[in-house]
């Protein structure tokens, strides 16, 4: 396993009370996105557990592109990854920001 | 004075060799038992054999007879097959009764080959593409002796293939009228036979095989394995090309990816209206994921390489749509259907391993030499094609536009991947595999499965390239990193020249197809398990038991 962590900022802040969104499945080739409001001064933080190693800078780009499409802050995103492409992970990540942000205040 | 007629003489001499194995019978009825010495009386040193190994249906027992002759007395035979599916195919060179081969497709044998090859055991003439190679049975590479496979034959040789008939036709023509020797086997001997798919007058010898012959469910994909990606893409497919260019003759490669598209058919292509005005006509085996789409209205008529296990009883059912015979059941024909693909399809799509950054595209990776299968002669634009469609003359407008050229239409081929396979392993590239197989193996040429001036369109779940539209190498090169996703070659992209790209329609991604990405969940397919595909064939279907969990 590798653990690795990415922090973004100049996002807008998302309203702390809502609830948490969690989509996908940890199974082969998949992966799980918990995304949830926390305060940390404006940054969207991410935080991955992977089963590949040496991939850091494929989910860093992966990242930046999905940052460009959601400018958010103070947001913590943790993912379990099971071997995901780079397809499913930004599948899964736009999937998890739409249930986040559609869902209830 | 020259003798013309050593052929004829030499086959005369071989069948008075084999005379006492055949029983009294029409002469032509031989024991199983006697196989291997049937085999030793009919071969010579040298000579080509056919043996006949389809996708599909195999020779097997005769595969095996002829992998244990003894190689002092039979050696250096040429084989001369379209596929090498049994390991027996190998086994035949192993043991020194072959040492010359070719072929078009090794799929399953692909590594074993390779490693012969590298062992001098074999020497390889070319990989063919199928037509190439059926062609050739009839110019240079003519069988000497043919060893097929048939479900049944009556007392006087007449041969009924069932829906498998495949490479049988071509292969029994090119052997009997060259005077060869054609040995068949069969599943059972008959009375009277449902229908004559091979006359008895081209059949030399009959062996009833002790068990039925193999046939492989090639085409069969469950579609519980298609991901949410794959019906992502199979949406971008249907609205960005299918219904554009309105395609109405096609082919598909194997695979989940088109598996996907087939349905996706009677669901997505259906809310957009598409029905009656896309994929009406087939050249295709009978792919059990097309069931919700020929139940759905939307197949007129499939026309087919080879059958499908367990699909019998349905397309017997369904006789409008597939080619059956007299009897109910299909006739397939690999040659024909070849060259229907070829010259009468507007489309092929297909996925394949590796794209380069020229649009090649092949399934060669080192250390096995898997040849082609039907991509080549299906997802190559036909030279010789005059007739027009919409979809051939509107791909032939965007490729000429603004050149002074005469009008032409052109052939779509499309190539579907993902930007990463498995294991993460990156689908584009900077340089083939193929070229270090070819020099690993002594090949010619690298073994391109598509060449990039024949892909119309490179499809991945970042979006579509059309590469019809580019106008210089360096557009091509931007159109293919543009859709290349996160691999290197992807992230080595020009971002300006791909925007540029994309504002001319060039690079279109999912949002600017109109694609709603919400939509791309497994919810969208007509059938999501095989139990569904069967449950779509009123019970029709009878899949294989390892396609079976219920």
């Amino acid at each position: 396993m590798e653990k690795l962590t990415f922090e973004f900022f100049g996002g807008a802040p998302v309203n702390a009370t809502r609830a948490p969104a969690l989509v996908g499945v940890v199974g082969s080739g998949n992966l799980e996105v918990l995304i949830e409001p926390a305060e940390l001064g404006g940054a969207c933080a991410v935080e991955i557990l992977t089963a590949a190693r040496g991939f850091g800078a494929t989910w860093k780009a992966v990242l930046d592109d999905f940052f460009t499409r959601h400018k958010l802050a103070d947001v913590r995103i943790a993912i379990n990854d099971v071997g995901a492409t780079p397809a499913v992970v930004a599948l899964r990540l736009d999937q998890a920001v739409e249930d986040f942000l559609g869902g209830g205040a | 004075m020259r003798d013309w007629n050593t052929q004829a003489r030499n086959r005369q001499a071989r069948l008075a060799r084999a005379a006492a194995l055949a029983r009294a019978n029409g002469g032509k009825e031989v024991a199983a038992a006697d196989a291997g010495a049937l085999l030793e009386a009919v071969l010579e040193p040298g000579d080509r054999v056919c043996l006949e190994g389809n996708n599909q249906k195999q020779a097997d027992f005769l595969a095996r007879a002829l992998a244990e002759l003894n190689p002092e007395k039979v050696h250096d035979l040429h084989m001369v097959q379209s596929v090498l599916a049994l390991p027996e195919h190998i086994d035949v060179f192993e043991r020194g009764v072959a040492s010359q081969l070719d072929f078009s497709f090794s799929g399953p044998q692909a590594g074993r080959l390779a490693k012969l090859v590298s062992a001098n055991q074999i020497r390889i003439g070319a990989i063919h593409t199928y037509l190439e190679l059926f062609g050739r049975y009839f110019v240079d590479l003519t069988p000497r002796v043919s060893l097929v496979c048939a479900q049944a034959a009556d007392r006087a040789g007449n041969l009924y293939t069932g829906p498998n008939t495949e490479d049988t036709p071509v292969i029994v023509e090119a052997t009997a009228f060259k005077s060869g020797i054609v040995i068949a086997q069969v599943n059972e001997i008959l009375d009277s036979l449902p229908r004559v798919d091979i006359p008895g007058g081209w059949v030399d010898f009959v062996i009833q095989s002790p068990k039925p012959h193999y046939i492989e469910p090639l085409f069969t994909r469950d579609p519980a394995q298609i991901s949410e990606i794959q019906v992502l893409m199979a949406m971008m497919a249907i609205k960005g090309i299918y219904a554009e260019y309105e395609v109405n003759r096609l082919n598909h490669g194997i695979g989940f990816d088109t598996a996907a598209i087939e349905l996706l058919l009677p669901t997505y292509a259906e809310s957009l209206g598409l029905k009656g005005k896309i994929c009406r006509h087939w050249a295709l085996n009978p792919h059990p994921a097309l069931i919700p789409a020929i139940e759905a209205g939307f197949v007129e008529s499939v026309h087919s390489f080879g059958s499908e296990l367990g699909m019998e009883a349905y397309i017997r059912a369904r006789p409008d749509v597939f080619f059956t015979g007299p009897d109910g059941s299909m006739r397939s024909n690999r040659a024909l259907c070849q060259a229907a693909g070829h010259y009468a399809c507007d489309m092929f799509i297909g996925s394949t391993l590796q794209i380069d950054l020229a649009g090649n595209s092949s399934t060669a990776t080192l250390g096995r030499i898997s040849g082609f299968g039907g991509a080549p002669n299906m997802g190559s634009d036909a030279r010789g094609r005059r007739h027009a469609s919409p979809a051939w003359l509107k791909a032939g407008r965007e490729a000429r536009a603004g050149r002074n050229l005469i009008p032409r239409g052109q052939k779509l081929v499309v190539q579907m991947v993902e930007t990463f396979r498995e294991h993460m392993q990156p689908a584009f590239v900077e340089k083939l595999d193929a070229w270090e197989l070819a020099e690993s193996a002594n090949m010619d040429l690298p073994p391109v499965m598509i060449y990039g001036e024949d892909v119309t369109h490179i499809l991945t779940e970042e979006g579509v390239a059309n590469l019809l539209l580019c106008r210089t190498d360096e557009e091509r090169e931007q159109a293919i990193r543009g859709v290349a996703g996160y691999t290197p070659v992807g992230l080595g992209r020009d971002r300006r020249m791909v925007e540029n790209l994309r504002d001319r329609g060039i690079i279109r991604r999912p949002e600017d197809l109109g694609v709603d990405k919400r939509l791309a969940t497994r919810d969208l397919l007509a059938a999501r398990s095989v139990k569904d595909l069967v449950r779509a064939s009123g019970g029709l279907y009878d899949p294989p038991k390892r396609f079976r969990n219920w």
